[in-house]
């Protein structure tokens, strides 16, 4: 084995070169100002978006919650059907993912919209219109849709190896169903509950194309923050450095309290 | 002997079917190339070009140029009876156009600036060409590339933005206005004015400008300050403006505003003369209005920038878009206001007389402003407001609450996993 060990050598170089120095520049650019110069000031700065930093985490947990209550009682019937049944219905979850991100994010503009397919039906059953889309609701529907997939797998990849035996086992001991759920089942599938976490929660805090379309433009996320800095109106990589610097600590800083629930030393750190 | 028989049957059998197959082959390429005669016919009838040589120096090169341009500012033959312009240029010249697009200067700014990509054609608009002109990023067009130039209307000729008119070769220009939704909206149309983007009977109905010049240059004009403000007090005041708005705008859109308000999804919107007018065809509710207390006026033209690779190609770009049938075929699908002065002729009369799309010399010189560039304090302030404003909630003075917030978060994590370490070891023993 020891000899094969050169074989991961050009993931290596690719992960110092296109990984660990761009992190680096993220750095140098955070704490130096247009001539190069060491300066605090882009990160101080990014205190004035102190809102937008509280509404992105809030918006993004809110989004891993309601994920995590979809997709636990749906993985763990998954995990308990029959082989080919498990097939066909992981496929059915994977289905909206073979779209275009955009598209499937775009499709609900047009059903959320005041004049779209929701509004519309609702004017048939004589209700009024409800304002769906623009709202910060619609960008956590966005989110929820794009990412339970993220949940789902995870979850379910852990909760198929817990044998159908110990479960039984339970019942014989005369557990009741809450008790089996949270002594048996669920730190046996903590695991899958934290990947799944980490896996939606990231992409959900740093999501910019989500909250630009079924936000309206005024429902702000960290991400639309950094995108307007590089790419958008305001040009001023430096403060967008600074942003995704802090929005690299936050992610961190939750990915270790994340792996204190984890009883193995082995996800993600 | 019978096995040879087969072979001989085989062969004249494979001999028959390769000799049919090399006449049909024949035939279809005959057909082919009567074809390619007949949309060359067709092609010189829907266009003439002045000096055929001049297009075709760079034919069989494999050359190919980079366009960056606005979205849906080009004919791109999508209607019937419509040229597509880029096709045309690639059938005339063998030179390949990779077309982007756009939605606002901002963007094209700073794709630049980045220097990810590079472009051949750009097209601008004023006060984003002066920014550029300031900082070198775009070069100086030689106009005896460009014979066609000689059709550029005398007052787009050496612009405020570019005073020598070395950089630039004016596109297309235009006015900012309001379309509405005359079905919901019943108000005479010469008195709307801006401030009816303000008014909360028509909540959560009404669409903005995503970009902080266009926007601001609302609030200033109800304000009745100058469009190129560079006054701190001014832009706070302009601000505040649009922050009393946020509670009734729908949301902050560019070119969305062209499928939101064709689909009916919004009833009011600020929106380019040209592009108005495109959507006013597709839905017969919509109006078009240019508020009599002023404007913006703006000029879109074609700019090379620093680093194009192909600059003679860009020239002979910049001269075919300049070309009459081409320039009329652009304006009459976008729609937007001609400084060219044979494709205005080839206009109907109808259309040179609209008061949108050609206002008066009087009006123009009385109640439009075209954008000048701001200073860069100027413009990072309107930034920062801008952003401050879309964000809703009041700027947080406290300087230290992130640098002292980033060292806790780190602070936490290392006392976790000091923690955790300590944890482990007494596990061990």
């Amino acid at each position: 084995m020891k000899k094969l060990r050169f074989l991961a050598t050009p993931y290596l170089v690719w992960m110092v070169v296109f990984i660990v120095v761009p992190l680096l520049m993220v750095a140098y650019f955070a704490f130096t100002d247009k001539n190069g110069q060491f300066t605090l000031e882009n990160v101080a700065n990014a205190g004035q978006y102190t809102n937008i930093f509280v509404r992105s985490i809030w918006l993004a947990i809110i989004a891993t919650i309601v994920c995590l209550i979809i997709a636990y009682p749906l993985a763990f019937m998954l995990s308990r059907m029959k082989k080919h049944h498990q097939g066909t219905m992981l496929m059915i979850v994977m289905l909206p993912m073979w779209m275009n991100f955009l598209l499937r994010t775009r499709a609900w503009v047009t059903l959320l919209g005041n004049t779209g397919v929701i509004n519309t039906l609702l004017g048939f059953i004589g209700l009024e219109p409800i304002k769906m889309l623009n709202t910060e609701g619609a960008v956590v529907l966005g989110m929820v849709y794009n990412y339970l997939p993220y949940m789902i797998l995870p979850l379910y990849s852990v909760m198929v190896k817990i044998d159908q035996s110990v479960l039984e086992a339970a019942d014989d001991l005369g557990c009741n169903y809450m008790t089996k759920l949270f002594r048996v089942i669920v730190p046996l599938s903590l695991p899958g509950i934290t990947s799944g976490i980490t896996m939606v929660f990231v992409p959900a805090i740093s999501t910019f194309i989500i909250s630009r379309m079924l936000g309206g433009g005024s429902n702000l996320l960290i991400g639309d923050l950094i995108e307007m800095q590089f790419l958008g109106n305001a040009y001023n990589p430096q403060l967008g450095a600074a942003i995704s610097l802090v929005l690299m600590v936050i992610i961190l800083l939750i990915m270790t309290i994340m792996n204190q629930f984890d009883p193995d030393d082995q996800v993600l750190m | 002997m019978r096995i040879r028989r087969y072979f001989e049957a085989a062969a004249s059998l494979l001999l028959t079917v390769s000799i049919l197959c090399s006449c049909a082959g024949g035939e279809a390429s005959d057909e082919s190339s009567e074809s390619g005669e007949g949309t060359e016919e067709a092609y010189e009838q829907t266009l003439t070009v002045e000096d055929m040589e001049y297009y075709t120096r760079y034919k069989d090169q494999g050359i190919s140029i980079n366009v960056y341009n606005w979205g849906e500012y080009i004919s791109t033959g999508a209607d019937e009876g419509t040229l597509n312009v880029n096709a045309e240029f690639t059938k005339l010249t063998g030179i390949q156009v990779n077309y982007t697009t756009y939605p606002s200067n901002e963007d094209l700014y700073s794709k630049l600036k980045n220097g990810g990509a590079s472009y051949d054609v750009v097209i601008p608009s004023d006060y984003m060409i002066s920014k550029m002109i300031n900082e070198k990023m775009i070069q100086p067009i030689d106009l005896d590339n460009i014979p066609n130039f000689k059709y550029i209307m005398d007052n787009f000729k050496n612009p405020a933005y570019d005073p020598e008119n070395l950089y630039s070769v004016p596109y297309t220009w235009g006015t900012v206005g309001i379309i509405y939704n005359t079905t919901q909206i019943d108000v005479p149309e010469e008195e709307i004015d801006w401030d009816i983007l303000w008014d909360e009977t028509y909540a959560d109905q009404i669409l903005m400008f995503d970009n902080p010049r266009d926007a601001f240059a609302i609030a200033e004009i109800m304000e009745g300050f100058s469009l190129n403000t560079e006054d701190h007090d001014e832009l706070i005041i302009a601000s505040e403006r649009l922050k009393e708005q946020k509670s009734v705008v729908q949301a902050y859109v560019m070119d969305e505003i062209f499928d939101k308000m064709a689909a009916g999804d919004a009833w009011l919107a600020p929106y380019y003369a040209g592009d108005a007018l495109t959507i006013l065809e597709e839905n017969e509710d919509l109006a078009f209005v240019v508020p009599a207390s002023g404007t913006n006026l703006f000029v879109d033209a074609m700019c090379i920038p620093v680093g194009a690779k192909q600059k003679e190609a860009a020239e002979m770009y910049i001269n075919f878009m300049c070309e009459p049938d081409i320039a009329f075929a652009n304006i009459d699908y976008i729609c937007y206001s001609t400084p060219h002065s044979a494709a205005f002729e080839m206009l109907d009369e109808e259309t040179q007389n609209d008061p949108v799309s050609y206002p008066s010399d009087e009006y123009l010189a009385e109640n439009t402003t075209v954008f000048v560039n701001l200073s860069d304090e100027a413009n990072a302030q309107m930034q920062t407001l801008w952003t401050e404003m879309k964000s809703a909630q009041p700027e947080n003075s406290n300087q230290w609450i992130v640098p002292v917030f980033l060292i806790l978060c780190v602070l936490a994590m290392i006392g976790i996993l000091i923690r955790r370490y300590i944890k482990n070891k007494k596990d061990i023993f």
